[in-house]
């Protein structure tokens, strides 16, 4: 099966839904597909334990009203099908979508760094573990440890809290110095400035990251380097992000061009390839406000109105500024280089040490030796890690995208010639 | 309420609930034995890392990206 549309849009976080709402009012037939149960993205991820933010529901409410507009939720992207085409895959089926434009809103992931005992049962990502606790993972009367860097810190430990963890420690890697600067600057975002105050918590430390997970069937305790002393702390949960990074992958596979790790666009949120837009934190990290503007900068221009698109031009440079500040004051210090010991798994799905690693010149070469990134995940975790640990460039993303089902990878196949 | 199976083992979870939960409701939150013989869990949430894959109604599926239906059978890799 077949399905045309005027405009897809891949992913319903923010810009995405933005990017819709923007472009709906021109009457073009618009599609946006996403991979979760519901629209929202990660930051606004619905679930039994997720309280949705107004501006969350008015934007939901907004796309279910707009007519033109069909949401796939559950559905993710297997290949690229043909010119403006992609291969889709739902819980049931696998059909294909034909686009005259489209727009990347493909998000943003955590950044996850190896460290000694971070594959033990206990242990998740920073956002990983909000985004469970929506879901409604319990926490009832578990001790939990917060570890990496960035304000979504303290998101999560917010969530975490509301569902019954007991915080023990909140460590940001970044220094005391960098943070009183970011704070400082955050009077040019009065809104953000109030956020802070209201995630700010008692247990948060500066200049503090986790050294090793410890236990043996799961998650017992965590060890971390705070201000330069070692400090341990008996823990149910370690929470531990170091960041986000763009997703790419997609974009890389329709060989828009990639720069500083993130979807390059132009004013208009244009990509290299014609027809081909993309905005939110796959062009990079920026935050929710500046994904909706893009979006809908992105929407609008999409659809022709470059006015509009226009419009919007100093509200997305408000909130660039606010990103570069982001960027710049949490920037990862280099001893989290250091954190994986030999032994220390830095491919989850295929268990390669780093001691398999170390030692080897570059992505591919690694791959060849050690089976690095060719599982399940395709190297989106062990890919980033060591592009960071290593200096590698990140594998070229190949078909399927993620992995699928065979009768879904038959659909790509050429059909039999006659006779 | 919902009522599914886990591992053979009836549970009722809320409408609303990932399967990802479902795992820790009904039992210790384990989805899979790595291939060096690690116990794993859900780790990054949203349908990147893979760890949390288990098998639904017979089909290889993302648990953190998958809602608890009625009469869903969730079986996780020992």
């Amino acid at each position: 099966m077949t399905r045309d549309f005027d405009l897809l849009i891949i992913g319903a976080g923010p810009a995405g839904m933005a990017a819709a709402l923007a472009a709906a009012p021109s009457g073009a037939r618009i599609a946006i597909i996403d991979d979760n149960p519901a629209p929202g993205g990660q930051i606004w991820r619905d679930g039994v334990q997720a309280q949705l933010p107004a501006a969350a529901q008015r934007y939901r409410a907004a796309l279910a009203a707009a007519s033109n507009v069909q949401l796939f939720a559950a559905t993710r992207v297997v290949a690229i099908a043909g010119p403006q085409q992609l291969l889709l895959e739902d819980d049931n089926s696998a059909w294909n979508v034909r686009y005259s434009t489209l727009i990347l809103c493909t998000g943003a992931r955590e950044l996850l760094l190896p460290f000694p005992g971070w594959t033990l049962p206990g242990v998740t990502g920073a956002g990983g573990l909000q985004a469970l606790v929506k879901g409604g993972v319990p926490l009832t009367g578990e001790r939990l440890v917060i570890a990496g860097s960035g304000p979504l810190l303290l998101a999560s430990a917010a969530s975490a809290r509301k569902a019954g963890a007991q915080i023990q420690r909140i460590a940001e890697q970044a220094s005391l110095a960098a943070l009183s600067a970011f704070t400082l600057q955050l009077t040019r975002w009065p809104g953000k400035l109030l956020q802070a105050t209201q995630l700010l918590d008692s247990h948060y430390r500066s200049d503090s990251f986790v050294v090793a997970a410890l236990g043996s069937e799961k998650l017992e305790a965590v060890r971390l380097n705070q201000c330069g002393k070692i400090v341990e702390i008996p823990c149910e949960r370690l929470a531990c992000g170091f960041g986000l990074i763009a997703n790419t992958q997609l974009g890389q596979a329709l060989e828009c061009r990639v720069a500083d790790q993130a979807i390059a666009v132009d004013d208009w949120q244009a990509c290299s390839r014609t027809d081909h837009y993309a905005a939110g934190e796959c062009t990079g990290f920026g935050g929710s406000e500046l994904a909706l503007v893009e979006g809908a900068i992105a929407g609008h221009a999409a659809v022709g109105e470059q006015q509009q698109a226009r419009a919007l031009w100093p509200q997305r440079a408000r909130w660039q500024a606010f990103a570069t500040q982001l960027n710049r004051r949490f920037a990862l210090n280099s001893q989290l280089k250091q954190l994986a010991e030999a032994d220390t798994l830095v491919c989850r799905c295929e268990d390669v040490p780093y001691s398999a690693l170390a030692e080897r010149s570059g992505w591919v070469d690694a791959k060849l030796h050690s089976r690095c990134g060719m599982g399940p995940c395709q190297g989106r975790i062990c890919g980033a890690a060591c592009e960071y640990l290593f200096d590698w460039q990140a594998p070229t993303p190949r078909v399927p995208l993620s992995p699928v089902r065979c009768a879904t990878l038959l659909q790509l196949a050429e059909p039999p010639a006659a006779g | 309420m919902i009522e599914l199976s886990l591992d053979g083992q009836l549970l009722r979870v809320a409408q609303g609930t990932t399967v990802a939960a479902a795992l820790y409701l009904g039992g210790d939150g384990n989805s899979r034995t790595s291939v060096s013989g690690q116990r794993r869990a859900p780790f990054c949430g949203m349908g990147v890392c893979q760890e949390c894959r288990v098998s639904i109604d017979g089909q290889r599926r993302l648990a953190c990206q998958t809602l608890c239906r009625t009469g869903m059978q969730v079986e996780t890799q020992a």
